[in-house]
């Protein structure tokens, strides 16, 4: 009975990134520890490469903050994203935000704005405030809990 | 044992030696370093208390350190604009706290800037990790 045991679980985790949007993160240790440490490491394929240039720029000012690297880990991490980086025009913004891209906006177009204000949301960069276990890399839907409100399925 | 295994190994050990340095150690090197311009230099718990706690009128979300390391050194902190947790800063409490000079350097440079508007000296960085050690003290 094992095997059919096994085999629903590959089901399972296949209908998981089926609505989660596919979202297969690559690793790399580096960016993992310089880019984990005051958000999490947002996923490469978020953002064009247009958009990865202009952020790793300006690592000097940051969305406000110094966010500067020792020149060996500017290089790693940004040979990592480059190769990874979105194609789409969806994950462009001139801003190098990755909460402008059209992308980001259509697929939290039903998270109510007193959610986005929830003293434990806060701010779109916070992925894990519902995303929980975006850390582990899972972003599939189902394991999304939205602090003070409910989720309503996304059908599409 | 194969030559190039030796050789891996050994620079393997000599990293581990370079790299596993300890909160007294940095804040050694940092109190050694301030003697030379002020030769009376000693590290001060409430100095350090005092800069932590100051409010630098530089950035509007961070306007001190406890913006975002919290009241409580021995507790986690919040990152007040990502909302992200940030471990315990004091060694006493996060043993990885301050075992490596090339990350305390890292975060001493962005963090003063961020909230001090400059770099730290050397003296205010013997101060500060001199009172991580000893959070609990009453001024």
């Amino acid at each position: 009975m094992k095997w059919i045991a096994g085999m629903m679980l590959v089901a399972l985790a296949g209908t998981a990134y089926a609505d989660g949007g596919k979202l297969v993160v690559p690793g790399n240790a580096t960016w993992q520890e310089e880019c984990g440490s005051c958000h999490i490491a947002y996923p490469p394929q978020l953002l064009d490469k247009q958009g990865w240039q202009q952020l790793m720029s300006g690592l000097d000012k940051h969305f406000g903050t110094d966010a500067t690297l020792e020149p060996e880990a500017q290089r790693e991490i940004s040979g990592f994203l480059q190769r990874y980086a979105a194609s789409s025009g969806r994950h462009s913004a001139s801003s190098a935000r990755i909460s402008d891209t059209s992308w980001f906006i259509r697929e939290h177009r039903e998270v109510s704005g007193s959610t986005w204000v929830n003293p434990e949301v806060r701010s779109r960069s916070n992925c894990t405030a519902c995303h929980v276990s975006a850390e582990r890399g899972d972003w599939s839907e189902r394991g999304i809990r939205v602090p003070g409100g409910r989720f309503e399925d996304d059908d599409d | 044992m194969n030559l190039k295994i030796c050789i891996a190994l050994l620079s393997l050990v000599a990293a581990g030696t370079v790299y596993a340095e300890t909160p007294a150690e940095l804040l050694n090197g940092y109190a050694g370093e301030a003697a030379r311009s002020a030769p009376d230099f000693a590290p001060s718990v409430e100095r350090g208390k005092s800069f932590f706690a100051r409010k630098w009128g530089v950035s509007s979300k961070m306007p001190n350190c406890q913006s975002c390391h919290g009241g409580n050194l021995t507790q986690e902190g919040k990152h007040v604009i990502t909302g992200k947790r940030i471990a315990p800063l004091s060694p006493l409490a996060n043993t990885k706290r301050f075992t490596s000079s090339a990350k305390v350097e890292k975060w001493f440079k962005r963090n003063c800037n961020d909230v001090v508007g400059r770099e730290c000296t050397a003296a205010e960085k013997a101060d500060l990790i001199k009172f991580f050690n000893n959070p609990g003290v009453k001024s």
